[in-house]
């Protein structure tokens, strides 16, 4: 009983970050309709920073994470306003090709950083190393915090989202981009937002997987574990992305321990392919159309 | 025209290579109702469209209050006093009825003025206030047609745009709507320019009315006048003259170019 709760709570935790990547993809995914292959190097980038703030600039951890979010929000913006604004309204393909280079570009850039490259470093928590005992079953503080740290910022994006005039507009602009046009909603500014709050989404992400995987130039590839995720939640929900990243979290875990070695790796797939068969719109996926 | 507070001039758009206005010039009289009549791919659409920022004009002035506005962002030309209700209602269906009134207030910033509509426009559409908390999405088509309507009123216009107001409806509720249009514009002396399939409605509604075929103005007259008009009769209204021995007479049937 203790290994289980113990499997499943760090199952979680995986899964808390699969789902927050997978929320920076799907945030994306709705307002612009475009999916951001560099979500995972986005959050690389991120974890980079916070490791820069707390260990080389010695920051406070708390400080470190603000410092990282404020950064990676402001890029994030930057990077819709320079390098895909430009390209929005071509083909899907030249648009997802343009986020795969920037994914690249920004991976080879952190390798050439003096002070950055291709090490592997650690970000200092204030909650290494302490266990916490629930139901017989040792709990590391870090993966509850991770738990704890992700259902927080839910609780703020959801309140962001149905109680503020921008959140509102975001999810308009989101259902109907002509009719937030029609509204003098500035629907150019609305999307540049939303990749900020996107790449702050898995910046917080690489922060929390840190203690977990430690910062490195290709952490990113938990995108490919992410966005199974978001396929399995029903691409373009954000209630799915959440619950799709604790499906695979868990999914991950229990088979690591339970199954033959291998499973591990592709067990995140194999939920993937039975999700679509049986649900091919995923499992909370938009079945409102518009009326005539 | 003189009390104008919309013109067009020369006005040319296009989709692209298809060119859809081929220099149009109107005039909306201050706290009047203006028709455009035409049928399907006259370009009726297009015109709003250029008005409210949507698509840019190739060619023209749009002169709106004594200022030159072609070419302004949408939500710089809501925010100067025009909204736009746009063809098929286009609501946000996954939000709740009030959040798209609210949206309709974005450009705002008076919360008291903003309260103040919102109780207005559920005077006019009681029904709204009943379904407050539901999706848009749920609401009947007439129903989000008045949630279309309403969701325009709360930016506070002084010229309303409403695009084809009875598509789908039924003859019932076209007529409710358009009651409900005359309404706002004797209570609140809003300006609105309709642009509408249904000729008889909309002449019964206006004061003046211009009609639109491929691009062009071809006629425009005092509604009472226009619709006295043998051309508008047999085309817009349905009303074919029969000759002595009961057929038609197809040698008269004309065009307009």
């Amino acid at each position: 009983m203790a290994q289980f709760l113990q499997l499943a709570l760090s199952g979680i935790a995986i899964g808390c970050v699969y789902a927050l990547v997978a929320l920076g993809f799907v945030l994306i995914y709705k307002a612009t309709e475009t999916v951001n292959f560099a979500q995972g190097d986005v959050m690389m980038l991120g974890g980079f920073f916070a490791y820069t703030a707390t260990a080389l600039m010695g920051w406070p951890y708390w400080a470190g994470i603000v410092f990282a979010l404020a950064v990676m929000a402001i890029f994030g913006m930057a990077a819709e306003r320079i390098v895909l604004r430009p390209v929005l309204g071509q083909a899907q393909f030249t648009v997802v090709m343009v986020t795969i280079g920037v994914g690249y570009v920004m991976r080879g850039v952190v390798t050439m950083t003096p002070g950055w490259g291709t090490d592997t470093y650690k970000i200092a928590t204030p909650f290494a190393e302490k266990v916490v005992n629930i139901g017989g079953a040792a709990i590391s503080l870090e993966q509850l915090m991770i738990i704890v740290m992700t259902a927080a910022l839910c609780a703020v994006l959801f309140a962001f989202f149905r109680f503020t005039r921008i959140g509102i507009a975001m999810q308009a602009t989101s259902q109907n981009q002509l009719a937030a046009y029609y509204m003098g909603i500035p629907v150019a500014r609305v999307n540049t937002l939303i990749w900020g709050i996107s790449a702050a989404v898995a910046t917080f992400a690489g922060i929390l997987l840190a203690p977990i995987t430690f910062v490195h130039a290709n952490m990113g590839f938990i995108g490919l574990k992410a966005f199974p995720a978001a396929v399995v939640g029903g691409f373009g929900s954000i209630p799915g992305a959440i619950v799709g990243g604790l499906i695979i979290g868990l999914v991950e875990s229990f088979s690591g321990f339970y199954l033959p070695e291998g499973f591990k790796d592709i067990a995140a797939y194999i939920v993937v392919l039975l999700v679509l068969m049986f649900k091919p719109s995923g499992l909370f996926g938009e079945k409102l159309r518009k009326k005539v | 025209m003189s009390g104008a507070i919309l013109e067009l001039k020369n006005i040319e758009s296009s989709y692209g290579p298809v060119q859809a206005l081929r220099g149009v010039s109107l005039a909306v009289a201050e706290g009047k109702i203006a028709t455009v009549l035409g049928g399907n791919g006259a370009g009726k659409s297009t015109i709003l469209k250029t008005i409210s920022g949507i698509i840019d004009p190739n060619k023209g002035q749009i002169t709106y209050a004594g200022k030159e506005i072609a070419g302004w962002e949408a939500d710089r030309i809501v925010r100067a006093g025009i909204s736009h209700v746009p063809e098929g209602r286009e609501v946000f269906p996954l939000l709740s009825v009030e959040d798209n009134l609210r949206m309709g207030a974005y450009t705002r910033s008076d919360r008291d003025g903003v309260a103040r509509d919102m109780e207005a426009v559920y005077g006019y559409f009681p029904i709204l206030k009943e379904r407050a908390k539901q999706d848009a999405g749920l609401l009947s088509g007439g129903q989000q047609q008045m949630l279309a309507i309403a969701r325009a009123l709360l930016s506070a216009p002084r010229l309303m745009l409403l695009d084809e107001p009875s598509l789908g409806l039924s003859p019932l509720l076209t007529k409710e709507i358009f009651e409900i249009i005359v309404r706002i514009n004797r209570e609140r002396g809003t300006t609105i320019l309709l642009v509408e399939q249904n000729a008889q409605m909309a002449l019964k509604t206006a004061d003046f009315g211009y009609v639109l075929e491929v691009g062009r103005i071809v006629m425009e007259d005092t509604c009472a006048n226009l619709m006295q008009k043998e051309d508008i009769k047999e085309f817009y209204l349905g009303m074919k003259e029969q000759s002595a021995r009961g057929h038609r007479r197809w040698k008269k049937k004309k065009t307009w170019r």
